[in-house]
């Protein structure tokens, strides 16, 4: 479905994504792991047009999306979730996920003057649709809630929360799970799992916690200085040499620990 | 000791003409402000996007007079007006496409954009010259009073007048219909909403499908017409001159700063303050202490605290006393 050929990225004179090549099957949960400063995050960027690679290419479903920018990709259903959440501070929770489905009849000024009863309906479905959201988050008691005034955690599942308020064909998360507890992470997890199945959304995940990795993806693909060393089942990733050397270690130091 | 006289004549000297003063600011000041939030720039050419659209509403307003066009008692800049914000619009959206959009695609730092619109302004300050002359216009028609110091003094029996200007009571009409509309667009409407998504978090704002041009263009619009408004209400009550709306650029870049940058109410607040202070220390108070203390201790100056020659220093140290003290301002802007 994404195919990443060959990027390169570089920050001054260092590469943070190094010549990366992969492909995401549609409909599969792809885990990317790899030790902090592997460069997941900064190929995120690429792929969601935050940033334009130094060079390469990238496809979606045959299509070249490189460089194209981020609310473009949006509207192709391409979607992010950020690894230090961001939020519209000045905006409830719920003003935050009605924010999500841009390009609504509301948006254009025509509408606004003239067409308010259009707007009217969209505005009660969104309303309704968001608060479905938080309510599935277990976040519904912050809706009212200014965003810039919750906790980190509950910032994260706000972020999970806005892919979760369009129908997305492919939806990157990054760190979803990082500071939030291990019942919520399950329902994160059952979530994620949810999704894929029931409204067929394509997952690529970053996590540090294995346990969530093992349970959600198939493959997992692991990076280091900016390349792709090894991609298929947890099980072959963990047995592989290189990754052993370059992210889990081969000491007791990780396993569980990690990102624990 | 005349409580009621005094009350008048500071009615009439100084909080009249400091809420109309206040009103013009605050309008001006809320264009700076958005520019700020939403284009994260200063933009130093507000002062002559305000004589701008103030000058296409002086072109047009000399049109319908010469065609006999009038609103009767109110002036037919009112008409006028517009055409100005149109005109000034399409002004202002040009220069975006010509000079802002191609820094802004390079994700160029505020600094430079700062600069630039320095360009933008003298550009702009020689277009209007070459139109309209760096020359003095007084444009304002119909009915001069709603209640000149005559009428108020017959009718009450006062020996202190209360003249209340038509252009006065126009601005404040005015600029509370404006503000109320922008406050509705801002918080009720989806476009409003996603200028204040922008202006909160670019990055998030573009990942939620919010197309930034939009959102640019929208503000654009929103600016010049809130300059051509402010402008054109600066010129009724006092007159028109180009070099004049330069100078402005002081006190609405010190309201817009004092109420915090960014932050529209601010802007309004930070309007008011600095109208209130630079009216209140340049008045002369003798008349209206004469009224209050007993006739032995009337002073024999003006009591002004500094000649209106100095007007704008009042800005500048209110400026430099927020900017020491509390540089988000009172409203919590963003820190300059
Ligand atoms: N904007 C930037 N400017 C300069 N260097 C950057 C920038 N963004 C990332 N880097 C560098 O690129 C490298 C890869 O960073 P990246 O954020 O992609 O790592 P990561 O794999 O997501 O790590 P983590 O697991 O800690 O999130 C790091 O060494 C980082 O210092
Ligand atoms: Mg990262």
């Amino acid at each position: 479905m994404i195919k990443v050929d060959n990027v390169v990225k570089t920050f001054g004179g260092f590469r943070a994504v190094d010549g990366a090549s992969l492909e995401i099957r549609q409909g599969a949960i792809t885990g990317l792991i790899g030790p902090n400063g592997a460069g997941k995050t900064t190929l995120f960027n690429v792929i969601a047009g935050v940033l334009k690679p130094t060079s390469g290419k990238v496809t979606m479903m045959g299509e070249d999306i490189t460089g194209l920018p981020p609310h473009d990709l949006f509207h192709k259903g391409l979607l992010r979730t950020f690894q230090i959440a961001h939020e519209f501070g000045s905006m409830s929770c719920r003003e935050n996920l009605m924010m999500v489905p841009g390009n609504q009849s509301g948006e254009s000024l025509w509408n606004t003057w003239f067409g308010r009863k259009r707007i009217a309906d969209e505005e009660r479905a969104l309303r309704a649709k968001a608060d479905e959201v938080l309510e599935f988050l277990t976040i519904s008691h912050l809706a009212e809630q200014k965003a810039s005034q919750i906790s980190g955690g509950q910032k994260k599942l706000l972020e999970l929360g806005r892919t979760m308020m369009v129908d997305a064909k492919i939806v990157f998360l990054d760190e979803v799970g990082a500071g939030v507890n291990r019942t919520l992470l399950n329902t994160i997890g059952d979530a994620i799992v949810q999704l894929n199945k029931e409204r067929g959304y394509t997952f690529v995940v970053i996590e540090h916690d294995m346990d969530f990795i093992g349970r959600l993806c198939d493959p997992v693909i692991c990076m280091a200085e900016g390349k792709v060393l090894a991609q298929g089942t947890l099980a072959e990733i963990k047995a592989n040499e290189q990754v052993i050397e370059a992210y889990l270690g081969t000491g007791l130091k990780n396993k569980d620990m990690v990102g624990a | 000791m005349d409580l009621l006289n005094a009350f008048i004549t500071l009615s009439n000297f100084v909080i009249i003409p400091a809420i109309a003063y206040g009103s013009q600011l605050a309008l001006g000041a809320l264009g700076v402000t958005l520019i700020y939030g939403i284009l994260r720039f200063s933009n130093f050419a507000h002062g002559d996007t305000m004589a701008f659209g103030t000058m296409v509403t002086i072109l047009f307003t000399w049109w319908f007079q010469h065609l006999g066009l009038s609103l009767g008692p109110f002036p037919t800049a009112l008409l006028a007006l517009p055409f100005g914000i149109a005109g000034c619009a399409l002004f202002v959206l040009l220069t975006d496409r010509a000079v802002y959009r191609f820094y802004r695609v390079q994700k160029a730092k505020p600094v430079i954009l700062v600069i630039v619109s320095m360009g933008v302004m003298f550009i702009m300050n020689g277009v209007v010259r070459f139109i309209i002359g760096p020359d003095d216009h007084n444009f304002g028609d119909g009915e001069r009073f709603i209640i000149s110091a005559r009428t108020f003094r017959e009718m009450t029996g006062l020996e202190e007048g209360l003249a209340i200007r038509t252009s006065t009571g126009i601005t404040v009409v005015t600029a509370v219909v404006v503000v109320a509309l922008l406050f509705w667009f801002l918080n009720k409407t989806r476009t409003g909403k996603s200028m204040r998504a922008y202006s909160d978090n670019e990055d998030l704002a573009l990942l939620s499908g919010i197309n930034p041009e939009k959102v640019v263009v929208v503000t654009w619009v929103i600016v010049a017409a809130l300059a051509t408004v402010a402008g054109t209400l600066y010129g009724l009550d006092k007159s028109f001159k180009a070099f004049t709306y330069f100078q402005l650029l002081l006190p609405i870049f010190a309201s817009a700063i004092v109420g915090g940058l960014g932050s529209p109410v601010g802007a309004i607040a930070g309007g008011f303050v600095i109208a209130f202070s630079e009216v209140t220390i340049t008045y002369a108070w003798k008349k209206v202490i004469t009224y209050v203390v007993p006739e032995s201790m009337a002073p024999d100056g003006l009591v002004q605290l500094l000649s209106t020659d100095y007007k704008f220093a009042v800005s500048f140290i209110i400026l430099l006393v927020v900017l020491l003290f509390r540089p988000t301002g009172l409203f919590k802007g963003k820190s300059v």
